[in-house]
C-alpha cells in the first residue's frame, strides 16, 4: 500500500522544448490529418504562432526526462502491475512548437479500493511556458493491481 | 470548417463520431515511439505474458488522443477548457476505437458560453473503454 504520507510530496520539475518533428510524429501515430497539426502555414492561418500541442500530448511531454520505473518505486509500484486509471486536463493557454514548457509535479492523492486489492496514486502537474504563463493543469491517476 | 455556434446546439445533441482503424501492433509501436511511453506491456508480447496478460494491449492515452481528435474535429482546440476521462476497460488488439460525444449541459462561466459534453470511447462491440467529459467554449 503506498503511504498516504506521500500526499503533497514533490516529484520534481522537468523542462522540455516542444519540437515540430515530435508533433508531426505524434499526429501520425494518432491518425491526425488536420494540417493545423503538421503544417506551419495552416497552423499560422488558424492563429497559432507555430504547430499547436494537441490536447493529450502535454501528458507525453510531461513524461520526458522522467523515469517511469523510478517514479513508481517511490509509490512502491511495479511497471508490470500498473494501469492508467484516470486523466484530466485543464487548459489555460495554447502551447506551440518552440515553447519551452516546465512541468511541476506532486502527489495529489493516495487511496485504495476493493479492500486494498487496487491501489491508486494521483499526481497533479502544473504546466508553465518560457514566459511564466500558466498553460495547463494535468491530473493523472495510476492503479496497481 | 463551419463554426459551431452556442445558439445552434441543444442538450442531447450528439457531435460527429470518430471511428478509427482497428488497433494493431503497428499502431501501438508507432504510438509508443511518438508518445515517449515505452512501457513494454504495450509492445513486447513476452513482457505482457510475464505480466499475465494474454497479449499486448493499447495505451490508454492512445484512446485518449482519439477522444481529443473527436473534440478538435468538432471545434478548434483553443475552445477546449477541460477534458477528463476514466479508463474503464482495456483496449485489445483488433478493437475498433469508436468515440462519441453528447451535449449534456449549456451554461455560462467566466464570461463565456460553454457546453459540457459526455464523451466515450468504446470498441466495435459497444464495450466501454474510456468515459469522461469535456467543457468547450462556443461563440
Amino acid at each position: 500500500m503506498p503511504d498516504r504520507s506521500l500526499i503533497g510530496r514533490s516529484l520534481g520539475e522537468t523542462t522540455v522544448e516542444v519540437e515540430k518533428g515530435r508533433l508531426r510524429f505524434f499526429a501520425k501515430a494518432i491518425g491526425e490529418t488536420d494540417p493545423v497539426y503538421t503544417d506551419e502555414a495552416a497552423a499560422k492561418a488558424a492563429g497559432y504562432k507555430s504547430l499547436p500541442v494537441p490536447p493529450t500530448f502535454l501528458m507525453c511531454l510531461g513524461g520526458e526526462g522522467r523515469d517511469l520505473e523510478e517514479q513508481l518505486k517511490i509509490y512502491g509500484f511495479e511497471v508490470a502491475r500498473i494501469l492508467h486509471a484516470e486523466q484530466a486536463f485543464d487548459y489555460h493557454k495554447p502551447a506551440v512548437a518552440g515553447d519551452v514548457l516546465t512541468f511541476s509535479t506532486s502527489v495529489a492523492d493516495v487511496y485504495e479500493k476493493k479492500g486494498g486489492a487496487l491501489q491508486f496514486v494521483v499526481t497533479q502537474t502544473r504546466v508553465t511556458n518560457q514566459d511564466g504563463e500558466h498553460i495547463a493543469d494535468v491530473r493523472s491517476a495510476v492503479v496497481q493491481r | 470548417m463551419t463554426q459551431v455556434q452556442y445558439s445552434s446546439v441543444n442538450v442531447g445533441d450528439e457531435i460527429p463520431l470518430l471511428k478509427e482503424k482497428p488497433v494493431s501492433r503497428f499502431t501501438l509501436t508507432l504510438y509508443a515511439g511518438a508518445s515517449g511511453d515505452h512501457n513494454p506491456i504495450h509492445i513486447d508480447l513476452d513482457f505482457a505474458r510475464k505480466a499475465r496478460m494474454p497479449d499486448v494491449f493499447a495505451h490508454g492515452m492512445l484512446s485518449a488522443a482519439y477522444l481529443g481528435r473527436l473534440l478538435t474535429n468538432w471545434v478548434p482546440q483553443r475552445q477546449i477548457r477541460n477534458f477528463s476521462m476514466r479508463f474503464t476497460g482495456i483496449t485489445q488488439l483488433g478493437n475498433v476505437p469508436t468515440c462519441t460525444g453528447k451535449i449534456v449541459e449549456k451554461f455560462e462561466a467566466d464570461g463565456e458560453k460553454r457546453v459540457r459534453l459526455q464523451i466515450r470511447c468504446s470498441n466495435q462491440y459497444g464495450e466501454e473503454k474510456l468515459a469522461g467529459e469535456a467543457i468547450v467554449a462556443l461563440p
